[in-house]
């Protein structure tokens, strides 16, 4: 009974693919992928330069998380809260990310300065 | 093995060195010690987290600042040391497996001092030729920034660009100083013959550290050097 031993090989085949990976995101940035263009609003113009180079990115985060940090011979317990550390930076990134992009939306066809009947005169002492 | 009452086994029955008590057996201690770590390296991420949304949102604001900021620093020393810190997970991988495999313990101490060579050769890199060159060049916040002219209207912001750059590649460089500190008390155990086949758990955990680091950079490396529309100067570098 002991700990999985990952075998010498496997470490180096990680190792050559990571290398491969670096020169291979290195190379991309010197091509001009252009941009997507998807037609919806926020999301409208995608650049695949940025799509190619966190793509590979995250491949080798994979690569070291799986196999050089024994993260798929762990016990189920462990894989949940490594997931859960993505999932909380994935919440961090997004809601303030649903805050930022979405200041400049109108609420009113008039824009920011129309009139809102009933709650701020109520509020009024306040200000 | 299980002919002991669990509550009497840490006392009655035979156990590798480097048991701790508490435990039932090794397998689980070694699984707890992981789980530790991991839940120290899940606010590590969090505390990367908080400088990487930052730099999601500001890139978004002053995109063309972040963009001339990005073609200013030298992908060819970004790319070697993202190589060489791929180099050093490697050998930090090895020292583990030289203790999970058995091997003399001469092989550990190997091991880990490549690693700390390699990491050593990643912040000389970062250090004597990035950080000094952009010393010289005047692209250091606070240390006679001088806008020039060549950048445009996105000139103002480009310091924008370097308080990230500096910020986040000097976080992850201070990481790598204490993971320095944590790697050479790794040799003096290792050379102790502290660790066997049975007990390596410091090195285990280490490793996650020094691997969370490597990740982090991993991501640096696209976001801070290749993402700023590199190919339209292709041909001036």
């Amino acid at each position: 009974m002991s700990a999985h031993v990952v075998p010498v090989k496997t470490y180096l085949g990680i190792f050559v693919a990571l290398l491969v990976l670096t020169a291979l995101t290195t190379g991309a940035a010197f091509i001009d992928f252009g941009d997507l263009h998807t037609g919806i609003r926020l999301v409208d113009v995608i650049p695949l330069n940025t799509v190619v180079a966190l793509a590979i990115a995250v491949a080798k985060m994979l690569l070291v998380i799986l196999f050089f940090m024994h993260v798929k011979y762990s016990s189920g317990l462990t894989k949940i809260v490594v997931m859960a550390g993505f999932l909380f930076l994935a919440i961090l990134v997004s809601f303030t990310l649903a805050d930022e992009l979405s200041r400049g939306w109108s609420p009113e066809a008039g824009g920011w300065n129309t009139p809102v009947p009933m709650i701020l005169p109520l509020l009024g002492g306040l200000f | 093995m299980w002919e002991v009452p669990v509550a009497d086994m840490a006392v009655r029955a035979p156990h590798p060195p480097g048991f701790k008590h508490q435990f039932e057996d090794m397998d689980q201690q070694r699984e707890a010690d992981s789980l530790g770590m991991w839940v120290f390296l899940v606010t590590e991420i969090m505390f990367f987290g908080g400088l990487f949304a930052t730099y999601i949102i500001y890139r978004a604001l002053y995109l063309p600042a972040f963009e001339t900021g990005s073609r200013l620093l030298n992908v060819k020393f970004g790319a070697a040391n993202t190589a060489v810190l791929i180099g050093s997970s490697l050998t930090m991988a090895l020292a583990i497996h030289a203790a999970q495999a058995g091997k003399k313990k001469s092989e550990q101490v190997m091991y880990l001092v490549l690693t700390m060579i390699l990491g050593a050769i990643f912040l000389f890199l970062k250090f004597n030729f990035e950080w000094r060159a952009d010393y010289h060049e005047h692209l250091i916040p606070g240390f006679h920034f001088i806008i020039r002219s060549e950048w445009g209207a996105a000139g103002p912001h480009v310091p924008m660009f370097f308080c990230f750059y500096f910020f986040m590649t000097g976080l992850h460089a201070l990481h790598m100083l204490i993971g320095f500190g944590i790697l050479g008390t790794l040799t003096v155990m290792a050379h102790r013959g502290r660790f066997s086949s049975e007990y390596y758990a410091p090195l285990e955990v280490s490793g996650l550290y020094w691997h969370f680091v490597d990740i982090v950079w991993i991501f640096l490396f696209p976001l801070l050097y290749l993402i700023g529309g590199r190919f339209a100067i292709a041909g001036v570098h």
